[in-house]
């Protein structure tokens, strides 16, 4: 099942909607490489709320999302990781070193609001 | 509530259906909340390990109990290239493929029973159980009186 991007002024949004198989997550990732291109959009936001199960290659997909974006000079957070699944990660030992994490949607908007501040031009 | 489960596993989409049947039947059985998520992700790990690796298996969900305790049994099985070096394999952080090296030692630690055997041109056998905490098996066993 894709994952819907919308888009808002200078960010993308990713609401994943259901289980992501790798496939679905490869998708996501070239979806967003390319569409931050197209939308010349400044920060991502990729929420996984309703995701059971972050594991091994979801991680590292995630994490290349957000390196590659990087590149493309969007700044990518990662939102909704739940505390059951935030648990499994750390036992399997999986981080998502050097991409941004915060709770939600709301946290994940503010932070991309402080690190893209000085070059969002302002809104209508 | 004593049965086996299947699951075919060729493919990325079997992976996540594999993960859902055996969170199924652990619901079942009591398991509840982080426990639910690490033997799903574990799931994942070796469900991925087939396809990258053997390209087909299959994955067993059976309940399972010892001395009082009761579980969930889990078999993935292939008849795949086998694994040269299992305790290479088993080590955190190699992979044999573009992973991460996190999936086997990554599924051991979520579970708590775990075994792997290979045989070079014979297939890989994965092995775990996962036991369900007194206050579970109490709570679920309350909740089938009612």
């Amino acid at each position: 099942m894709p994952v819907p991007i919308l888009k808002q002024r200078d960010y993308l949004i990713a609401s994943v909607q259901a289980a992501l198989s790798d496939s679905d997550l490869t998708e996501l990732r070239d979806n967003l490489s390319s569409q931050v291109g197209r939308y010349r959009s400044r920060g991502v936001i990729i929420d996984v709320t309703v995701l059971d199960v972050i594991d091994s290659f979801a991680t590292r997909t995630l994490r290349s999302v957000a390196h590659m974006l990087k590149l493309r000079g969007a700044q990518t957070v990662i939102v909704g990781i739940q505390p059951d699944v935030a648990f499994a990660m750390v036992q399997l030992g999986l981080t998502l070193e050097g991409v941004g994490t915060e709770l939600d949607l709301e946290e994940g908007l503010a932070h991309l609001g402080r690190l893209t501040k000085r070059r969002v031009k302002d809104g209508p | 509530m004593d049965r086996k489960i299947q699951v075919e596993v060729s493919s990325v989409a079997d992976i996540v259906a594999a993960r859902q049947k055996g969170r199924a039947l652990a619901m079942e059985l009591g398991f509840d909340g982080s426990d639910l998520t690490m033997i799903a992700t574990a799931i994942s790990e070796i469900a991925r390990n087939i396809v990258d690796h053997a390209k087909r298996g299959t994955i067993t969900f059976t309940p399972t109990h010892r001395n009082g305790a009761r579980g969930i049994l889990i078999v993935a099985k292939d008849d795949g290239p086998g694994i040269r070096d299992v305790t290479q394999a088993m080590q955190y952080g190699f992979s044999s493929g573009n992973g991460l090296g996190v999936g086997l030692p990554g599924a051991k630690w979520l579970m708590d029973d775990f075994d792997i055997r290979s045989e070079l041109g014979r297939g890989t056998v994965v092995t775990m159980k996962k036991w369900l905490r007194h206050d579970q098996f109490t709570r679920n066993k309350h909740g089938a009186g009612d």
